[in-house]
């Protein structure tokens, strides 16, 4: 026998990873959710909303979706096989967020749902506001100077 | 009219498709998890924000940008600059949390209504 080394051995057996496939429904999927809000946002801006506040309202609707979707257990079937496409878009944020809110019900109010709800939303808004805080502290220092 | 809004609405399509592609990359490429991902992607919108380039972005491709995370991290950035302008060093403190109040609120809200309202599905095994 050929004695090949382990990892090209390994790659030879496992079967092909799907990564076109998934990028495809990745793109589609993703890219409708974006289409879809930037159309909401006209209909927001018809409606007479400005433009900040029809973009705020986009966010707002399309979490309000996810997590009727998410609670309804249909987000996870299309995640399922939109893999990115669900989780880069604000929906995806909202899925993290109302996931585990509902799957630690039985562990109380409290210590279950109040505390891993933020099991993805703490990560986000911690990193958010730290590079927030350090691109306003750079930013300070270079309104001294200027 | 009509045309203008057909373009930004499939350069939204192009750019936020494009960015879930990039993740899906990510995610089978590298040992990067969602939740990775997902903080990348904030950080890299504070970034944007922060050098000038997500406020064009925008204007340009609309929901491509604002809608994927990104967008929640372009957003912080605008309102620390912003609060910085308006009362100095503190705003580097206030500004995040004031841009990204109603994405959180939001999220947190419908969570804890979700919670009340659903029961959690079986988990598949796939």
């Amino acid at each position: 026998m050929k004695n090949e080394p382990y990892t090209s051995r390994i790659r030879r057996h496992t079967p092909p990873s799907p990564t076109k496939k998934n990028c495809l429904f990745a793109f589609l999927i993703g890219g409708g959710i974006c289409f879809a809000g930037q159309w909401l946002l006209y209909l927001y801006e018809a409606l007479g909303a400005t433009r900040d506040d029809a973009s705020t309202l986009v966010t707002v609707t399309l979490i309000f979706l996810s997590a009727l979707l998410t609670g309804i257990g249909v987000y996870d079937r299309i995640a399922r096989v939109a893999g990115a496409g669900t989780l880069v878009p604000v929906t995806g944020f909202a899925n993290a967020v109302v996931s585990p809110a509902i799957d630690t019900k039985q562990e109380g109010f409290i210590l279950g749902v109040g505390a891993k709800i933020f099991t993805v939303a703490g990560p986000v808004i911690l990193y958010g506001v730290l590079c927030g805080a350090v691109y306003g502290v750079l930013y300070s220092v270079i309104l001294w100077f200027v | 009219m009509f045309l203008s809004m057909m373009t930004t609405s499939l350069l939204a399509f192009a750019v936020g498709g494009g960015l879930c592609v990039v993740a899906q990359l990510l995610i089978d490429k590298t040992a990067l998890t969602p939740a990775r991902i997902l903080v990348l992607y904030v950080s890299f919108g504070v970034l944007l924000g922060a050098v000038g380039l997500f406020e064009p972005l925008v204007s340009l491709v609309g929901c491509g940008i604002t809608v994927p995370l990104v967008g929640f991290g372009g957003n912080i950035a605008r309102g620390v600059r912003e609060a910085v302008l308006e009362q100095g060093l503190l705003g580097a403190l206030s500004g995040g949390f004031t841009a990204a109040a109603v994405g959180c609120a939001a999220a947190l809200l419908f969570g804890y209504l979700a919670a009340l309202c659903f029961r959690g599905q079986p988990k598949r095994i796939s």
